[in-house]
């Protein structure tokens, strides 16, 4: 099943120019009746405030937002047309669950590499708070026949048809169509398949909350962030939990595994509101506008497994999604300067570096000689990542590109030696996507 | 916007009320709008005999500006003067400027609203016979109390050279324009010292701050805003800067304005660094106004450490580490101006720290100008009396009234864009020739010295 991967053509850079994204909030909390429209919109015009784009035409803006209502069709079209950008700025949305925000830098930077585009902005937005209520199959049917009848009484006795049972709304939901079960659960299990333990969990989930803390202490998200409706900073962090508070929350998930559920509130991500944006482009349109340069968006790389049929885990795409990148770059584990692994829940990534270290699995199911290898913990989310920051989830990966950008130029410019960051960004539906972004 | 009171006086029942009743009543001041007429009126030039010279250079200037100018009193006919501009510049002795005063004297009668008289004499210097320093030093208090005198809007200032300064180099007329105009609304009974400018005398007035670079901080909102977008209104590209924070208002400001936002806390070790690297992306700092300050007022006996300390960081301390960080980088003809507060100079009661905050500023730019000067720039101050922002509004209306209606001559509080607008003039081309300067901006407030 291995093929020799082909390399990557040669074509130009798309640099990574700075991100904006508004504090990250839980749901029902800060943004409660703030649209996904509204909150791009802010991301967007903090980016423009940030590098002077009012009235700029960009080559296109792509985002999108994975709870949208249907009158959003043109979301970020709409949202273009709100901020200070100029009116001429093209845009689209894309939908690709939680790698909705990486799947548009992909899109975005192809473009940029291949001369289609000079710039271009990446995003995505995300609002439980204000998410589109669904009513019951029955009842939209009724309507819909009721509608399509040409005389009175046909249209009452289409509406005759509604039970009050049908008037109860669907809630929202993240569940799998396929399989009918919840993230959390389809996670669960993969989790007690690798044996993750709780108390590795917890302590990714610490390390997370710690991490994100001290970076917003230091001042790093200062040109990262701008603050919206009197949020300041993402209010989902907890600076003060400890390994003991942790330990002592029940799990959530997986109640059928009994003593071995250990997926808790505490180490899973909690539902949040909040957008991100980040400005890419090719390096002439910003060293002609003397705009910095953080890194150039190298490479990325999709996957998808087979989790309806229960061979593989719903969000292990990332694991073999990673290997290919790497392989096609000549590139090794020990070459990445910062891993950024999206915590949909502690345990996603520790089932995902669990794979790479496994020899046999490596090689079965990722068709390479051996382990992949196995990482520096400490080279892990140094800044903090969605357990801490929370996770509204289109607008998680411009939040990490933005960050990992940074990361590796501060580091470039310390060390005066090229740094590496690898991006992975697990998805519903079984898919994954990931991206290397590397110091200039 | 004026504010309430000022509406009503203004207005038919309010306006009989307050006559018969002997209330202030403050006129509503006018406010440049671009290529708006400078003065209301024409414009009468006087002078004493041995300054008659340098009043027909300052004439001739003035019809460049598209100004009505006359030379005697008689000339008005019956239309009310704009301005009266009093030349006193070559006087040698008292006596010798009396007909020129009681001509000035004789005009303030039809002198018309929002109308201004501009005192342009010399400034008594080391070596000045005690008869010539008496003959300038004169001019300084007659130059306030006129000011006092007038009424409706109407505001006297004075321009004072320094150091041999030509009275029509560019910066002894930019001075003077600024004055006449209406962006001096809120700037009165002021004497500004103007020395020697090497600045090129074809200045664009319309947008003087064209291709600069401009930093401003705590730009967030009141004051701060209103600078922003007073110099980007003047043609400079701006970097609004302000705490993280603050930085949702600071975004839309800085896309009002076509500039630039950075989320910046001013006490940071290395903020000078970091003003330099934003504007070296526009094209390299030309402007910095340090704006930024907070108020902690508390009664000194009930002063906590941290009060004090927050005031005296954010107020001063910044600006002395970000002036010797750019000092350091040997930025070329940098204009620095700071904020500094009638509060610095009178010291209001419970604002022991905000007063020694800005009367530390004043010092500092003192002591700035010359090392600025080196490189070609300048540093100046100004000192905002009773401003209408949000901060005021939070006063007791006791207090605020007096600081309103009461201390100031014009009898109202400023706007922010009246700060602005000093600023403006300041950072401007045509200013080189004023540095190491405090200028108030204060209605003529009565509060110190």
């Amino acid at each position: 099943m291995s093929t020799t991967p082909s390399p990557v053509p040669s074509t130009r850079e798309a640099v990574i120019i700075g991100g904006n994204r508004i504090p990250f909030s839980r749901a029902g909390k800060k943004y409660v009746r703030t649209s996904n429209q509204d909150m791009f919109t802010a991301a967007l015009e903090g980016l423009v405030a940030r590098f002077g784009l009012q009235g700029e035409r960009l080559g296109e803006v792509a985002g999108g937002a994975v709870l949208k209502h249907s009158k959003n069709f043109n979301l970020i079209r709409e949202s273009v047309l709100g901020s200070s950008l100029a009116p001429t700025t093209p845009a689209y949305d894309v939908q690709q669950a939680c790698a909705t925000g990486l799947e548009a830098a992909i899109a975005v930077t192809n473009k940029i590499k291949l001369g289609q585009i000079e710039s271009a902005i990446a995003g995505g937005t995300d609002t439980v708070s204000d998410a589109p209520i669904v009513v019951s199959d029955r009842l939209r049917a009724a309507l819909l026949d009721a509608n399509h009848a040409k005389t009175t009484g046909g249209k009452l006795k289409a509406l005759a048809a509604i039970r009050p049972k049908d008037l109860a709304p669907v809630s929202p939901s993240t569940g799998e169509p396929r399989t009918h079960l919840s993230m959390g659960e389809h996670q669960a299990i993969t989790t007690a398949k690798w044996g993750i333990t709780r108390e590795d969990q917890d302590e990714v989930a610490y390390n997370s909350h710690q991490n994100l803390a001290r970076a917003w202490e230091s001042g790093f998200f200062d040109d990262l962030v701008t603050p919206y409706k009197g949020l300041t900073r993402d209010d989902n962090m907890r600076p003060d939990t400890s390994l003991e508070k942790l330990a002592k929350l029940k799990p959530v998930f997986g109640a059928k595994l009994g003593e071995q559920a250990t997926m808790t509130a505490g180490n899973s991500t909690p539902l949040t509101d909040g957008a991100s944006a980040v400005l890419f482009s090719s390096r002439a349109w910003a060293e002609e506008r003397d705009l910095p340069i953080l890194a150039k968006f190298v490479d990325a790389e999709t996957a998808a497994v087979d989790f309806v049929h229960g061979h593989e885990g719903l969000l292990m795409a990332p694991a073999a999604a990673v290997p290919r990148l790497l392989a096609r770059n000549d590139l090794r584990l020990e070459d990445i300067d910062f891993f950024e692994i999206h915590e949909a829940f502690a345990s996603t990534v520790l089932t995902t570096l669990a794979a790479w270290e496994d020899e046999e699995y490596c090689r079965t199911e990722l068709g390479l000689d051996g382990a992949l290898g196995k990482i520096d913990r400490s080279k892990l989310n140094v800044n903090g990542s969605s357990l801490a920051a929370g996770h509204p989830f289109a607008a998680t990966g411009g939040r990490i590109i933005a960050t990992a950008a940074k990361l590796v130029a501060a580091k470039a410019a310390e060390t005066g030696q090229p740094a590496r960051a690898l991006i992975s960004v697990c998805a519903a539906g079984g898919l994954g996507a990931v991206a290397i972004v590397e110091s200039v | 916007m004026a504010d309430n009171y000022t509406r009503f006086v203004n207005g038919g029942l309010g306006k009989k009320l307050s006559k018969q009743l002997g209330l202030p009543r403050p006129a509503i001041l006018r406010r440049y709008v671009p290529d708006a007429p400078l003065t209301v009126g024409p414009v009468l030039v006087v002078s004493d005999d041995a300054s008659a010279a340098d009043a027909d250079a300052l004439a001739k200037a003035l019809m460049t500006w598209d100004v009505d100018v006359r030379r005697t009193p008689e000339d008005a006919g019956d239309a009310r003067w704009g301005g009266v501009v009093l030349v006193g510049t070559a006087a040698e002795t008292p006596e010798a400027v009396s007909e020129a005063v009681l001509a000035l004297g004789g005009t303030l009668r039809r002198l018309a609203g929002n109308g201004r008289v501009v005192v342009v004499s010399r400034a008594a210097e080391a070596g000045d016979s005690p008869t010539l320093a008496a003959t300038r030093a004169g001019f300084e208090g007659f130059t306030r109390s006129v000011g006092k005198e007038l009424r409706d809007g109407a505001t006297a200032n004075g321009v004072q050279l320094t150091g041999g300064a030509a009275v029509d180099s560019a910066s002894a007329l930019g001075t003077l324009r600024f004055f006449l105009s209406a962006k001096s609304a809120y700037v009165d009974g002021q004497v500004l010292p103007v020395g020697p400018s090497e600045a090129p005398s074809d200045v664009d007035w319309e947008r003087p701050l064209a291709g600069k670079v401009a930093v401003v901080t705590g730009a967030a909102r009141g004051i701060g805003a209103a600078i922003a977008r007073t110099l980007a209104r003047d043609g400079a590209k701006v970097v609004v800067v302000d705490v993280p924070a603050a930085g949702e208002s600071l975004a839309a400001v800085a896309n009002e304005v076509k500039g630039t936002a950075v989320q910046l806390d001013v006490t940071a070790a290395d903020a000078g660094t970091k003003i330099l690297e934003a504007a070296r992306h526009l094209g390299g700092l030309d402007i910095l106004v340090h704006n930024a300050g907070i108020l902690r007022d508390k009664l000194l006996a009930n002063m906590k450490p941290a009060q004090w300390d927050a005031v005296i960081a954010v107020n001063l301390a910044s600006q002395l580490r970000i002036n010797e960080q750019l000092l350091a980088a040997g930025v070329e003809g940098l204009r620095i101006v700071s904020l500094a507060s009638t509060s610095g100079i009178a010291g209001g009661k419970g604002q022991t720290n905000y007063a020694y905050s800005k009367s530390g500023v004043i010092g500092h730019t003192a002591a700035t100008a010359p090392l600025v000067a080196e490189l070609g720039g300048t540093a100046n101050a100004v000192a905002p009396g009773f401003i209408e922002t949000e901060m005021t509004r939070s006063i007791p209306f006791g207090t605020r009234e007096v600081g309103r209606r009461v201390l100031p001559s014009l009898q109202q509080g400023g706007l922010p864009l009246d700060v602005a607008e000093a600023i403006a003039f300041l950072s401007s081309p045509a200013a080189d020739g004023v540095n190491g300067q405090v200028l108030r901006v204060c209605g003529q407030s009565m509060l110190g010295k």
